[in-house]
């Protein structure tokens, strides 16, 4: 079991729809949304994902391929 | 008794032990050091910080570090310049330049950062060095991991140019190039930083790395004679820079150096990539990420950590944040160079572009005490201004071609 560490930020478009359930419901991944900010324009999430480390990488995948991004927790660490 | 007393989180305000942790476990809110002021306030003084080094190290009471300096004996205490002549092209009667491009030993004020944060790693029993960098970290880095006898490993997206490369490698780090894409690169290097128990100065040694920036305010209030700049115009990567000058400030408060601080923050940011000083023309509290695109390549980060933090430092200091184009920033880099001799990299030139911008919306005004911070030398981007410095006079070795040119006075 691993543990991974994300800040997931989404477009407008996607502020309506049940992101973090599709993520348990799609993927063997178990989702701890620690601290999250989500207005009507824009929105993000500091979110724990745990589960096997391919089952994390297919959900990260999965989100980046409908328009969200999955940063690490730092953010920018290239700098 | 020990001045740190512990890491204390940015959100929750949850406490951590002083090792190498950079995220909250409850939150994952950042983390920074959290000191004792009293201790301190009773054992540092003027006088106190006169006899110390000529060097950042001369704030050591107010720095994370629990013994003795130990990496980057020679960083800081770089020269704050009377810009006369900017000052007087800007109208501005009190200008001065902090000039970190004469930072020991690598020309730019990570020099500031990196002297803190490995001095600390070596505290904390680290003997590998590491951090993922296009630029001026990866630079200083690798010098003082080559000066302090540290392995070290420095991460570089796949494409950076050759000269850069370079630039790392004479120090004789392990250079890793990685192919990707940006955020590719960018996750790696956090999971390794995850995966290894190496002192990765931006990540796991974070909140000790950001602490060594602090000392551009102390540098500056001491080189002013013990007061606080009316304006300071800070240029913004991470955001990390210009919070940092403002706590520096106010611990100058906390502990009895100055009596108030009244500084107005100002943030200045290329317009390709400006996340932060564009959420803050917008009036909003938080920023959306981009893909940066400007020759301000040492200032592009689109995700910037401490954004949030920045914008709520320039609002509540009563500053303002501003960007400008690439054609401005070469102009900035070739004024700053034409008025005060100082060349400055592409950052220079977005703070020296901003603080124009600022003084031409009355934001900035003539009698203000103002510090505009240069970060790094031009000599490490000298690509950027290549077609904007004109070209040498071509003559014949004889001296009537010569007097044909210039005149018999030498103008021409």
């Amino acid at each position: 079991m691993t543990k991974l560490r994300f800040h997931i930020r989404f477009p407008e478009e996607k502020i309506p729809e049940p992101v973090v359930y599709h993520i348990g419901h799609d993927y063997r991944v178990v989702t701890s949304i620690r601290r999250a900010d989500v207005r009507e324009t824009t929105g993000w999430m500091d979110i724990e994902l745990s589960g096997d480390v391919e089952e994390i990488e297919r959900a990260i995948d999965g989100l980046r391929q409908q328009g969200i991004s999955v940063d690490p927790i730092e953010l920018n660490v290239v700098e | 008794m020990a001045k740190m007393t512990a890491l204390i989180c940015r959100e929750c305000g949850k406490e951590y032990p002083t090792e190498a942790l950079h995220v909250c476990e409850l939150c994952f809110g950042p983390l920074e050091v959290k000191y004792r002021y009293e201790d301190i306030k009773g054992r540092m003084s003027k006088a106190s910080i006169q006899d110390g080094p000529m060097s950042l190290w001369r704030y050591k009471d107010l720095l994370p570090i629990e013994g003795h300096p130990a990496v980057g004996l020679h960083a800081g205490m770089t020269p704050l310049v009377h810009a006369k002549n900017l000052g007087a092209f800007l109208g501005l009667d009190e200008l001065y330049v902090k000039n970190d491009c004469v930072n020991h030993p690598t020309l730019s004020f990570k020099d500031r950062v990196v002297a803190v944060a490995l001095t600390r790693a070596r505290e904390l029993g680290y003997e590998t060095a590491a951090c993922a960098s296009t630029g001026n970290l990866a630079n200083s880095v690798a010098a003082h991991a080559a000066q302090a006898g540290m392995q070290c490993y420095v991460f570089i997206p796949s494409d950076l140019e050759a000269a850069k490369v370079l630039g790392n490698l004479i120090f004789r780090p392990k250079v890793v190039e990685v192919e990707g894409t940006y955020d590719d690169v960018n996750r790696l290097c956090s999971e390794i930083a995850g995966e290894r128990r190496w002192a990765f100065v931006n990540v796991n040694i974070r909140p000790y790395y950001a602490e060594g920036s602090k000392t551009l305010a102390f540098e500056v209030a001491e080189q002013l004679g013990w007061r606080a700049p009316d304006q300071v115009v800070v240029p913004m990567a991470s955001g990390s820079l210009l919070t940092k000058i403002w706590k520096g400030l106010h611990e100058l408060c906390l502990v009895g150096l100055l009596r108030s601080v009244r500084t107005k923050v100002n943030g200045a940011q290329a317009e390709g990539c400006s996340p932060i000083a564009t959420a803050f023309k917008n009036g909003r509290d938080f920023f959306k990420p981009v893909k940066p695109s400007t020759i301000a390549k040492s200032l592009a980060i689109g995700n910037p950590a401490d954004g949030y933090y920045a914008l709520k430092t320039a609002t509540e200091s009563g500053g303002s944040m501003e960007s400008v184009t690439d054609d401005e920033i070469k102009e900035g880099i070739t004024l700053l160079a034409r008025t005060e001799g100082i060349f400055a990299e592409t950052a220079g030139g977005v703070t020296v572009g901003v603080l124009q911008k600022l003084v031409k919306r009355g934001l900035i005004k003539k009698h203000d005490v103002t510090v505009a911070y240069i970060t790094g030398n031009g000599l490490k981007t000298q690509e950027a201004v290549v077609d904007s410095v004109g070209r040498p006079f071509r003559i014949p070795p004889s001296l009537a071609k010569f007097e044909h040119t210039f005149g018999r006075q030498g103008a021409a």
